[in-house]
């Protein structure tokens, strides 16, 4: 510990601290702005100049460690002329055009203006303009008025993992540019609009919609990916306009996803169903609630009565409330069916019942991990904070071993990899398990005989041997595999061998908390109920023509039904099947709560009023069981529900990752020669909400599904770029060399309408090459 | 731009030259520098197995202060470098001589490059490098080049590599060249262009000797302290100093440049008055009158004619005078000067070199050289002089690296020197020197 003095206040900070993690300990405001803390030191804006005793000039309190007896005064004659000096020089060049600019009212040189500037300028020689950038669909630059804090490029090069940004130029030529031509493109780039000091970055789809004084700021979580990221949702006129993130350092940090940041759009789409609906004789018609619902109960009432309680099916999606989904089963099982589930990508359910996957650890003790293996994660799409944490291990201590399909860019460094088609992610993985176990001494585990490492296998096997904290994550990929269980095992069972913890990396909001809430009922599961076709469903959310293992299969199960109920904020193609719609409110209208990956259960209020005659979906369900005369339904509050769906108790107890058994099964030798599909769920096609937020459909992530392929089968197909393939006879895709791919496979996204009339995710394709179409002027 | 022709008569650096002693310009190889007793210092530090404290010691003894313009003593700083630092560690050369009107690190690469070789390989020695780079400014390619082909020679002759005479002692040595950039003498900034970066300084602390080249431990001097370094071996710290003066051991390059009869590199004893500086240099050009001098770089205070005559020059006289000696570029202005106009100038160099990473620095620069060139064209308000003391003030010691600084000083000095000059620019809207002379 170091003995310091700040204004006349003695204080201990830690060895290695600096004079700013002084100040902060003391509570002393020191204006600056190039520092953040989570950012590396620049000490480039030179606002924190503090008077540091027998010194002979101003220090920066970011850049200057704290020596034992260091005494330092923050509002000092000299420190407050300095601090002044460089305001004045920042105000110079900088335009007063605080009235139109989108950041007035919460711009850091705006406020420390107030401060530390004078009342009029001195300044009277031509200021400077810099050209404006286009970085793209979420970032809006008024470059003239940035200071060159570097936060930005900081930002890139330390957390997104990408430099997408930098400063060119000498001296007052100095500006802050994206690479010639290109736009930032970090799933992480809406940040940048957080840590940019001044109006410089600022939000393009808010700018121009609301000054911050005029809106409310609401606590919430994220619906989208699994981490539960805090949010604080800004509200005007009872509309969503702005999300920004909730600090929480176990978390998100102060960081948020693109995602997160921007899809709140979609709670704003012109598809939002505004009434109950139902269809009679082919024509669909507005309703009052009262008759919508009777209309629901009488329809659900009469499958059952006509074919059994067996052809009642529920399906939810993972981006449901605990609470709803809650309902739900309870609803489903009132009828006398346990048809109920949530997990609509997944194509294999033979894991124990008793399992409740979850990430096996707290989120913020990645930090701490030395080894890491990933079982099919594009990590940065899939999960990008969670990325977040490992690229910043990974630059320490972390050695990061990934099984994929795909060799994209991570931003991160990567150890080791193999990457493969599908069908041989089991084939590699148990390889690994031969590696380890075979430099443990340990007998190769049953099923696993006569099954050699390869090199990949080996070095991977020494990198985790190697460790003293490792863990192994299986990503989105693997839990939606055909042989999800088989690669569930074989992790367990390297886990078991080399002493390390595994988990699975969550991929929507409630992943965890629909096990919790009994949605994963133990009746037909989301892929039986639409391969052995029922006559009555429930959609709680879901949008079976993009959320299924198998959208074909879905859809001609819905348009077979008798009789099919969809819960949902959105008019979506359940016009074509449903028989009743029913408005149900996005996370924003109503109370809920989501269990995060790491098991965290966090709860939210409603912030707006449900749009028009949307009503929270769990009040909705409530009625629902009282009008089907459904035991237990009469809970007037959400967090009643919630108490009943948790049983009160910590549902930390209840997670679960160990197979009972842990059987691995035969692993296939090779593949079938057939051309294997890579279908991963794009970014910005995850769930409802996202899929309607059209800045985010602007950014490259967000572009139309190609089909992608390596140059072998390149060859193999005859193509050319720009050459359009049909895919099994059915949709029409431009072909793309990618060779980032492994041989014999073909990438085509899933959740996607473009790529809604492909069967299963994992499913062999036909493709056919179709002419180049040449236009030819008339 | 070719080298100038070649021999020169061998004093051309003046009597007491010990680094230039008996250049030419012709006689630059190898074989020469060893006919002039070149490299005795390394054999015998080898062959003697003189141990590198010994070394350190006896350049302390010399008061072999560093001869890029901060003056810091040599010795000290070697003292500095973890000689146990287990990883590795480098010895960087700055020779990115870019200060308007310093051109003495080109004549030592050009026509003595030797001695700089054996001076940094001492240097890696003592301090037990093994790697070092000579960072040559971007505009003097030919200088690069010859240094190349120094090095191809002492390569060759097992002066530099593994195993050097026959030792144990390995010393590689890399020329590198910047593109031209003068904040890349700044040696932290010189260090990122090393690494292939921007060239933008470092805040300090961390200082280069424990985080350095690559984050390493690295030492930086200045190509003439490196030159000096072989003769303070081969006779004695004590003789170096008693060269000079106490604090001030030596012998230093001169440039001297502007309105001198035969401007050029001179070598003279640190402690030998400027008015005979002047005198080597032919004495003002033309017969003028001598009227101001920068003597240590335009980054310097500007000092008048009388306070100069009467200075002697060595780091601490010149201090007492009120500038500094800096990296010893004498710039001699004559009457017909306009100190306006001579302002506008070094202002315009600042504001054009800043590299625009610290706020005082990027906007202050301009706003001097946009007032300056106000008053220069006859648009001076009364208020500006003082305003630009205000803004030089707000500049001076709040920056990165020593940029500001340099751009500040010569403002205030320049105003305090010869105020009624500007004076006249703001009530006249014209130079107060006569346009006939």
């Amino acid at each position: 510990m170091l003995e310091i003095e700040i204004d006349g206040r003695k204080l201990e900070v830690p060895d290695g601290s600096t004079v700013m993690d002084a100040t902060n300990q003391a509570g002393v405001y020191v204006p600056h702005f190039c520092y953040h803390k989570k950012l590396s030191i620049a000490a480039n804006c030179r606002m924190c100049l503090v008077h540091v005793d027998k010194a002979p000039k101003p220090l920066p309190a970011c850049a200057t460690p704290v020596t034992n007896g260091m005494k330092v005064f923050t509002h000092s004659e000299q420190a407050i002329n300095a601090q002044k000096g460089v305001m004045e020089f920042l105000l110079i060049n900088h335009p007063l055009d605080c009235p139109i600019c989108d950041q007035g009212g919460e711009c850091q040189l705006q406020d420390l203006a107030m401060g530390y500037g004078g009342s009029g300028s001195r300044y009277e020689e031509p200021k400077r303009v810099v050209n404006n950038k286009n970085l793209g669909p979420l970032i809006s630059t008024d470059m003239t008025r940035c200071i060159h804090c570097t936060r930005c490029v900081r930002f890139g090069e330390e957390i997104a993992g990408i430099m997408e940004l930098g400063m060119i130029g000498r001296g007052e030529h100095a500006e802050i540019i994206a690479f010639v031509g290109k736009t930032v493109d970090s799933e992480l780039s809406g940040n940048v609009i957080d840590l940019c000091p001044v109006g410089a970055l600022t939000s393009k789809p808010f700018r121009y919609s609301a000054r911050t004084w005029e809106l409310t700021r609401h606590s919430s979580v994220s619906p989208h990916c699994g981490l539960g990221s805090n949010l604080t949702v800004q509200v005007k006129q009872n509309r969503v306009m702005r999300v920004l993130p909730r600090e929480n350092d176990a978390i998100n940090e102060c960081w948020l996803s693109d995602k997160d940041r921007f899809a709140y759009e979609g709670l704003n789409a012109s598809d939002r169903l505004v009434k109950p609906m139902i269809r009679e004789n082919g024509a669909w018609r507005e309703v009052d609630w009262q008759v919508a619902l009777e209309f629901a109960a009488n329809g659900i009432r009469k499958v059952r009565d006509q074919h059994g309680a067996v052809h009642v099916a529920a399906l939810a999606t993972p981006h449901q409330t605990v609470e709803e989904l809650y309902l739900l089963q309870k609803l489903a099982h009132g009828l006398g069916s346990s048809n109920v589930d949530f997990r609509t990508r997944q194509s294999d359910f033979s894991a124990d019942s008793n399992v409740v996957p979850w990430l096996g650890m707290a989120i913020a003790d990645i930090a701490q991990l030395d080894r890491v293996l990933v079982v099919g994660s594009t990590l940065r799409k899939d999960h990008p904070l969670i990325a977040h944490r490992i690229r910043q291990a990974a630059k320490r201590h972390l050695q990061v071993n990934l099984i994929h399909v795909t060799d994209d860019d991570l931003a991160m460094r990567i150890t080791n990899k193999a990457i493969v088609a599908p069908s041989q992610m089991a084939r590699q993985l148990a390889q690994l398990v031969a590696a380890v176990a075979h430099a443990k001494g340990a007998p190769l585990p049953a099923g696993l005989a006569g099954t050699e490492a390869g090199d990949a296998a080996k070095r991977m096997a020494d990198s985790l041997l190697s460790g003293k904290n490792c863990a192994l994550f299986v990503g989105n990929f693997a839990q939606h595999h055909p042989s999800a269980t088989q690669l569930h095992a074989l992790v367990q069972t390297l886990a078991d061998l080399l002493g390390a913890k595994f988990g699975f990396l969550g991929e929507a909001a409630n992943s965890v908390g629909g096990y919790l809430a009994g949605a994963a009922a133990g009746g037909m599961n989301a892929l039986q109920m639409m391969r052995e076709p029922r006559q009555a469903y429930l959609l709680l959310g879901a949008e079976p023509e993009l959320d299924c293992y198998d959208p074909q299969q879905a859809m001609s199960a819905m348009k077979q039904a008798e009789f099919v109920v969809a819960l949902s904020p959105y008019q979506h193609q359940a016009l074509d099947y449903a028989h009743v719609m029913l408005p149900v409110a996005p996370f924003t209208e109503t109370s809920g709560t989501f269990v995060s990956t790491e098991g965290k259960a966090q709860s939210f209020r409603g912030l707006v009023q449900p749009l028009a005659e949307t009503r929270p979906a769990w009040k909705v369900l409530r009625v629902l069981g009282n009008l089907l005369q459904v035991d237990g339904f009469d809970y007037d509050s959400s967090e009643a529900v919630l108490k009943d769906a948790l049983s009160g108790s910590d549902p930390t107890s209840r997670l679960n990752n160990r197979l009972t058994q842990g059987v691995i099964g035969k692993i296939e030798a090779q593949g079938s020669g057939d051309i294997e599909r890579i279908a991963e769920v794009p970014i910005y096609q995850t769930d409802a909400i996202v899929r309607r937020a059209p800045s985010l459909h602007k950014t490259r992530d967000g572009a139309v599904p190609v089909a992608g392929m390596n140059g072998e089968m390149y060859e193999r197909l005859g193509l050319r770029d720009g050459d359009q393939v049909k895919v099994n006879g059915s949709s029409l895709l431009s072909a793309v060399l990618d060779e980032k791919l492994p041989a014999g496979c073909i990438r085509i996204p899933a959740g996607h309408p473009l790529t809604a009339k492909l069967a299963g995710m994992f499913d062999t394709v036909t493709i056919v090459r179709v002419a180049a179409q040449h236009k030819v002027a008339v | 731009m070719g080298l100038p022709v070649a021999p020169f008569a061998g004093d051309m650096y003046g009597p007491d030259a010990v680094i230039m002693k008996g250049i030419t310009g012709a006689n630059w190889r190898l074989q020469d520098y060893l006919s002039r007793g070149g490299y005795s210092a390394l054999k015998k530090i080898l062959s003697e197995k003189i141990p590198p404290e010994q070394v350190v010691a006896e350049l302390k003894k010399s008061a072999l202060r560093g001869r890029g313009g901060a003056g810091f003593p040599t010795g000290l700083k070697w003292s500095f470098m973890p000689r146990q630092y287990p990883g590795a560690k480098y010895l960087v050369c700055n020779s990115d001589e870019g200060e308007p009107g310093t051109f003495k690190d080109r004549d030592i690469m050009r026509y003595n490059p030797h001695i700089l070789i054996e001076g940094m390989a001492i240097g890696a020695y003592a301090m037990g490098i093994p790697v070092g780079y000579n960072y040559i400014h971007g505009e003097i390619w030919d200088v690069f080049e010859r240094m190349e082909e120094a090095l191809a020679e002492a390569r060759a002759a097992s002066f530099i590599g593994k195993k050097i005479l026959g030792s144990e002692f390995n010393f590689e040595l890399h020329n590198h060249h910047g593109w031209g950039a003068y904040i890349c003498g700044e040696e932290t900034a010189l260090l990122e262009s090393l690494e292939g970066k921007k060239g933008q300084p470092r805040f300090k602390p961390p200082f280069p000797a424990s985080f350095g080249l690559y984050g390493k431990p690295t030492t930086i001097n200045n190509t003439e302290t490196f030159a000096a370094v072989p003769w303070i071996i081969n006779n004695g710290g004590d003789a170096f100093l008693a060269l000079g003066k106490p604090n001030n051991g030596g012998t230093k390059i001169f440039s001297v440049s502007g309105d001198v009869a035969r401007p050029g590199n001179y070598e003279v004893k640190l402690g030998t008055p400027f008015a005979k500086l002047l005198e080597m240099a032919g004495g003002m050009r033309d017969g003028k009158k001598l009227k101001a001098v920068i003597p240590g770089g335009s980054s310097m205070p500007v000092l008048p004619a009388d306070i100069m005559m009467a200075t002697d020059m060595d780091y601490d006289s010149i201090a007492k005078a009120g500038s500094m000696l800096g990296s010893g570029a004498v710039i001699v202005m004559d009457e017909t000067r306009c100190m306006v106009k001579s302002l506008l100038r070094l202002s315009y160099f600042y504001y054009e070199e800043s590299c625009g990473q610290c706020t005082p620095c990027r906007e202050g620069t301009g706003w001097l050289y946009r007032m300056v060139d106000r008053i220069e064209h006859g648009k001076g308000k009364p208020e500006d002089l003082d305003l630009l003391n205000s803004v030089a003030d707000n500049i001076q010691g709040r920056t990165i690296c020593a940029l500001g600084d340099a751009a500040a000083m010569p403002v205030r000095a320049f105003i305090k020197h010869y105020r009624d000059e500007f004076q006249h620019h703001i009530d006249h809207k014209q130079c107060v020197v006569p346009t006939y002379i």
